[in-house]
């Protein structure tokens, strides 16, 4: 723990904002160019970890409890299986987008925008898990 | 309506199920998700089989897109058949396990190992109801990773080093078979297995196909144990939670065998001919290596669930014994064999984990007295003790009588003498438990029978083991119309 070093302190807190920003943006642009919902995932753990690193475990589960991250890991396979069952709800076939908006392609992109943010809960969660499971070693 | 969808259901519900599981953070309420979400899926499975049965394949697109650029769900007899095993072994641990997994997990751990087992039951439907090659593999790695969780969760610390042992094979095995179907996927463009079938017909540069099959037969021979790739199977059976081995066991090897049919027969079979190929002769060798040497191997282990495990290895060297044999008539005995060593073992498993829990010991020298205090239990292991050995009645019966009779069909008599010659190693260690069980003076203090949640599941498949050694039609006449429908390829 690096409490009493400014330097690393300072740049943290001016460099979390934007790595959540990035991931954001790395998350939404998934579509379009290179991206999604892995990659925007482990960003966000990224920042979580870069906070860990600067502050501390104790400071950090604060923000981020286990707790909240243990219901995350599981959140996002549940919200990529319900897409899945929304399409049986609109009468297609399991995992069918198309029947998810009266235009099929604006359908499509519905599907992949939940099923994405369903990856990015996972992931970011599923990162973070690890790391405070190696992290809490040995306390 | 719903019905439909029955196929998607029937992995997407599990799949949900253990989500949900994992949030829950409470044992019981975990365990009755988890139950209830085993008998709907058995129930699905059931009623797959029969329409199946009476309608032929079912086909089911998911996200609607056309197979074979979609991954189609194919249900037919021979895979309706294994949904109904691994759903209906599911359905009958899981009421089981409320109180094993009490005494054997810390008690925070009881969700997670809730909604691994959900996950694996995903892994496992999924893995048989797919007709696409690479859902195959995603659907083998939710199966694996989770099936790694549930041995990890042993109560001795051994069990970490075991599921870490898994884990590496598992991964190698995994891994070789999805390089196999990337050189199946090189030569056709094709991952969906019918399509697979038909355009194999019209390759003309066979190498990558059969560097394909190496490397398929390699990685499917790790994950069902086959005799020289069965190194991870005893540690991971004896130091798993009791509710793991026995779902385990009963399951998981059984899925990868059938995969082994599928590609060999549906997918190859109409332009690589298995009897034509040097297989059979390394899959006989093989097999009776693993039939004799882990019969011998299971009289000289002390731990009985390590006894039971290596039995396991050479039960698994009956079915694939018949697989190597070919014909129709092997490939029914194999099916037939393949179902009911699951019950038979997952009837033993459940029996002993309740030993072991009021016994408190997993050597079969602390059995002692087990015959007097545990009755129930006592009479449940000697019949599917029997059972394994092969007695006429009982389930082990049937299947060695088809695979003899097979044999005996393709002029191998030798293989029939090896079939029953394995059965009387079989004699040996199951004996040794009868011993033990009667004879040994009692080692621990006062225990007595297990609980009736407990003994009720155990007993329903001890009694299946012999329901389905004197009633044959479902297993036999199905897995004879499976083995006919395998070997008549995908044409259908």
């Amino acid at each position: 723990m690096m409490h009493r070093e400014v330097i690393p302190r300072v740049v943290a807190k001016l460099l979390i904002p934007f790595l959540l920003l990035y991931a954001l943006y790395v998350q939404f642009h998934g579509e379009l160019g290179p991206g999604g919902g892995f990659q925007a995932g482990v960003i966000v753990a990224a920042a979580v970890i870069l906070y860990a690193l600067i502050f501390g475990l104790a400071d950090v589960k604060r923000i981020v409890p286990l707790r909240l991250v243990e219901i995350l890991v599981p959140l996002g396979v549940v919200l990529y299986a319900g897409v899945g069952f929304a399409g049986l709800a609109a009468g297609g076939n399991f995992l069918d987008y198309f029947v998810l908006d009266p235009d099929p392609v604006h359908g499509q992109e519905r599907g992949i925008f939940w099923v994405e943010v369903g990856v990015l809960v996972t992931v970011s969660s599923t990162m973070t898990a690890i790391y405070y499971a190696f992290a809490g070693r040995g306390r | 309506m719903i019905a439909d969808h029955l196929p998607a259901l029937q992995v997407a519900i599990p799949l949900l199920a253990a989500g949900i599981c994992a949030m829950l953070r409470r044992s019981v309420p975990a365990w009755a998700l988890a139950t209830a979400t085993s008998l709907v899926a058995a129930a699905i499975s059931a009623w797959l089989l029969a329409r199946a049965a009476s309608g032929g394949p079912i086909s089911y697109r998911l996200g609607s897109w056309e197979p074979p650029w979609g991954i189609e769900y194919r249900v037919d007899e021979a895979n309706a058949l294994l949904l109904l095993l691994v759903a209906g072994i599911g359905a009958v641990v899981m009421p089981y396990a409320r109180r094993s997994v009490a005494r054997e997990i810390a008690e925070e751990s009881h969700p997670w190992f809730y909604a691994s087992y959900l996950l694996c039951l995903t892994g496992l439907l999924g893995m048989s109801i797919t007709a696409d090659a690479f859902n195959v593999f995603v659907f083998m790695e939710v199966a694996s990773l989770s099936s790694y969780v549930l041995i990890a969760l042993g109560r001795d610390r051994k069990a970490l080093f075991a599921a870490y042992q898994y884990l590496i094979l598992g991964t190698v095995g995994a891994t070789f078979f999805i390089i196999g179907v990337g050189f199946l996927y090189v030569v056709t463009g094709t991952l969906n297995m019918v399509d697979l079938a038909a355009r194999l017909a019209t390759v003309e540069d066979v190498r990558p196909v059969v560097v394909g099959i190496a490397f398929l037969s390699v990685g499917l021979g790790l994950k069902l144990a086959l005799f020289p790739l069965h190194y991870w199977l005893p540690n991971a059976y004896a130091y798993a939670p009791t509710v793991g081995t026995a779902f385990l066991a009963a399951t998981a090897t059984k899925v990868a065998i059938y995969l082994l049919l599928r590609f060999f027969f549906t997918v190859l079979g109409p332009s690589f001919p298995f009897a034509a190929s040097p297989i059979p002769a390394i899959w006989i060798a093989l097999s009776v290596a693993a039939i004799i040497l882990a019969s011998i191997a299971a009289i000289h282990q002390a731990g009985i669930k390590r006894m039971l495990a290596y039995s396991s290895v050479a039960q698994i060297g009956y079915i694939t014994l018949g697989i190597g044999i070919g014909s129709e008539a092997g490939l029914t005995g194999a099916i037939v064999h393949l179902f009911n060593h699951a019950v038979m073992k997952g009837a033993l498993f459940l029996l002993v984990g309740g030993a072991i829990l009021r016994g408190g010991d997993m050597n079969i020298d602390a059995l002692g007295g087990l015959a007097r205090r545990m009755p129930a239990t006592f009479a449940g292991i000697v019949i599917a003790g029997l059972s394994l050995i092969g007695v006429p009645g009982t389930v082990g019966f049937v299947g060695k009588w088809l695979l003899a009779s097979a044999a005996i069909e393709q002029g191998q008599l030798w293989l029939a003498f090896a079939i029953v010659g394995a059965s009387a190693l079989a004699v040996v260690y199951v004996w040794r438990i009868v011993e033990a069980a009667c004879f040994r003076p009692p080692s621990t203090e006062e225990f007595a029978e297990m609980p009736i949640s407990m003994l009720m599941p155990a007993w329903i498949l001890t009694a299946l083991c012999i329901y389905f050694g004197l009633d044959t039609s479902l297993t036999v006449e199905v897995a004879g119309r499976a083995a006919a429908l395998l070997i008549g390829g995908a044409a259908t």
